[in-house]
């Protein structure tokens, strides 16, 4: 069977907000998901997860969306459409980093099980202006043994903090913070899928 | 084989394209396809979609038709065997017909169209088909070097049906004068730009209503042997 050439991918610019997460910018357009991945009726230990992106010169990315892809509390992944099990988890959800002063994202979800004895961790997607292609990376939690996961372990051990967001309790809701860099020390470990 | 044909995608930095400068990985990608290729990605459903999303043309009237040339751009999606993707959903936005977004942070000063958004998004059908009616989108100018225009273009993002799918691109017009100037176009390896281009469809033409144009999405996805 001959293989046919993929459609190169090109840069999500500055000004998909409209349209990927219009509620999020009040502009007058529903969005198909955002930055709530369950709703009251959702199983499993809420946490919030936020973060910010940064660049080279390590300044805030105020055009950046996010994409979180994870399994529920059982570590199931759900097909939308949501309320499939009629309990608000969607698994997936979407955010730019352009309506928050300092460019943070804040998801509320719920912590994933494990999925096929892999360490709990979320699949997150990133874009932005001057991204040519979407970037794959995943965050695990620092209270988990990550020291057994699979794909964290093939991971240089020097790098792999990059991946670990840390656990902290802030008003009594536990938040695990998650910041990407693009480039420098820090430089978050990206997959090629 | 690699899942990123970079024969055909352009590479993460691209100078001319001054935002990859501070934005690129420097790093290279760590291949690990074993735990992430088989990896599904969220199926969208009919009941997400509203009744003119894939009509730009009537989805933000407010008090009268926007202004422009109507078109209708149709096409499929499918993998790397040309196995049509039912299911995929394919949200696009662009700018209107005088070249303004209607973005808060666009400093552009052309019109903008209060009857019109620039968003949609729909699903494909059995056949791995979409199809929607827009404004023609008009070309505009950009900070990137001196006198930066971007050729007339529409994005489109797309979720197919496992992780390597999730693709984000830009479909441009056929003969547009501005390709040779823009770093974003010709971050695609030459022999490759030629897959962003819709084709013109005269025969898919509505009568006395909008040219057509046809755009294919071939998605990267894993290398399973196809069937025959």
């Amino acid at each position: 069977m001959e293989r046919l050439q993929q459609t190169p991918s090109q840069t999500v610019g500055p000004f998909f907000a409209y349209s990927l997460t219009a509620e999020q910018y009040s502009y007058e357009y529903n969005s198909i998901v955002n930055e709530l991945l369950l709703d009251d009726n959702t199983e499993g230990e809420r946490i919030y997860i936020t973060g910010s992106i940064y660049d080279g010169k390590g300044n805030a990315i105020s055009d950046a969306m996010i994409e979180l892809w994870q399994a529920d509390a059982d570590g199931n992944y759900r097909a939308l459409p949501i309320n499939k099990k009629n309990d608000g988890f969607t698994g997936f959800g979407r955010l730019g980093t352009g309506t928050n002063e300092k460019h943070h994202f804040t998801f509320k979800t719920i912590k994933p099980g494990s999925v096929n004895g892999q360490s709990p961790h979320i699949n997150v997607i990133l874009f932005m202006r001057g991204s040519l292609h979407a970037l794959y990376t995943r965050m695990y939690f620092s209270d988990e043994a990550n020291y057994c996961d699979p794909l964290l372990s093939s991971v240089e051990a020097s790098r792999r903090q990059t991946l670990i967001a840390e656990r902290k309790e802030i008003n009594g809701s536990i938040t695990y913070h998650f910041d990407m860099h693009m480039q420098g020390e820090k430089e978050t470990v990206f997959f090629e899928v | 084989m690699d899942q990123i044909d970079y024969n055909v995608q352009p590479p993460h930095l691209y100078p001319e394209y001054k935002s990859t400068i501070l934005r690129s990985p420097t790093k290279p990608l760590m291949i690990v396809k074993e735990y992430l290729k088989d990896l599904s990605l969220p199926a969208f459903g009919e009941s997400m979609i509203g009744k003119f999303d894939n009509d730009l043309t009537k989805n933000a009237r407010k008090n009268g038709e926007p202004i422009g040339e109507r078109i209708k751009v149709s096409g499929k999606v499918m993998d790397e065997y040309g196995r049509p993707l039912h299911n995929v959903l394919v949200e696009i936005w662009q700018a209107n017909s005088a070249g303004r977004y209607i973005h808060k942070a666009e400093i552009h000063d052309a019109p903008l169209d209060p009857n019109f958004l620039g968003a949609g998004r729909m699903l494909t059908d059995a056949e791995g088909s979409y199809s929607f009616y827009t404004i023609k989108p008009g070309a505009y100018p950009w900070g990137n070097h001196f006198n930066a225009w971007r050729p007339n273009h529409i994005h489109f993002s797309v979720i197919g049906h496992q992780i390597g799918h999730r693709l984000v691109t830009q479909m441009y017009f056929p003969g547009d004068p501005l390709f040779e100037f823009d770093p974003i176009f010709q971050s695609v390896p030459k022999h490759a730009r030629g897959l962003l281009i819709a084709k013109f469809r005269m025969d898919w033409t509505d009568p006395e209503f909008a040219l057509a144009y046809e755009f294919n999405i071939v998605l990267n996805g894993k290398s399973q042997t196809p069937f025959e």
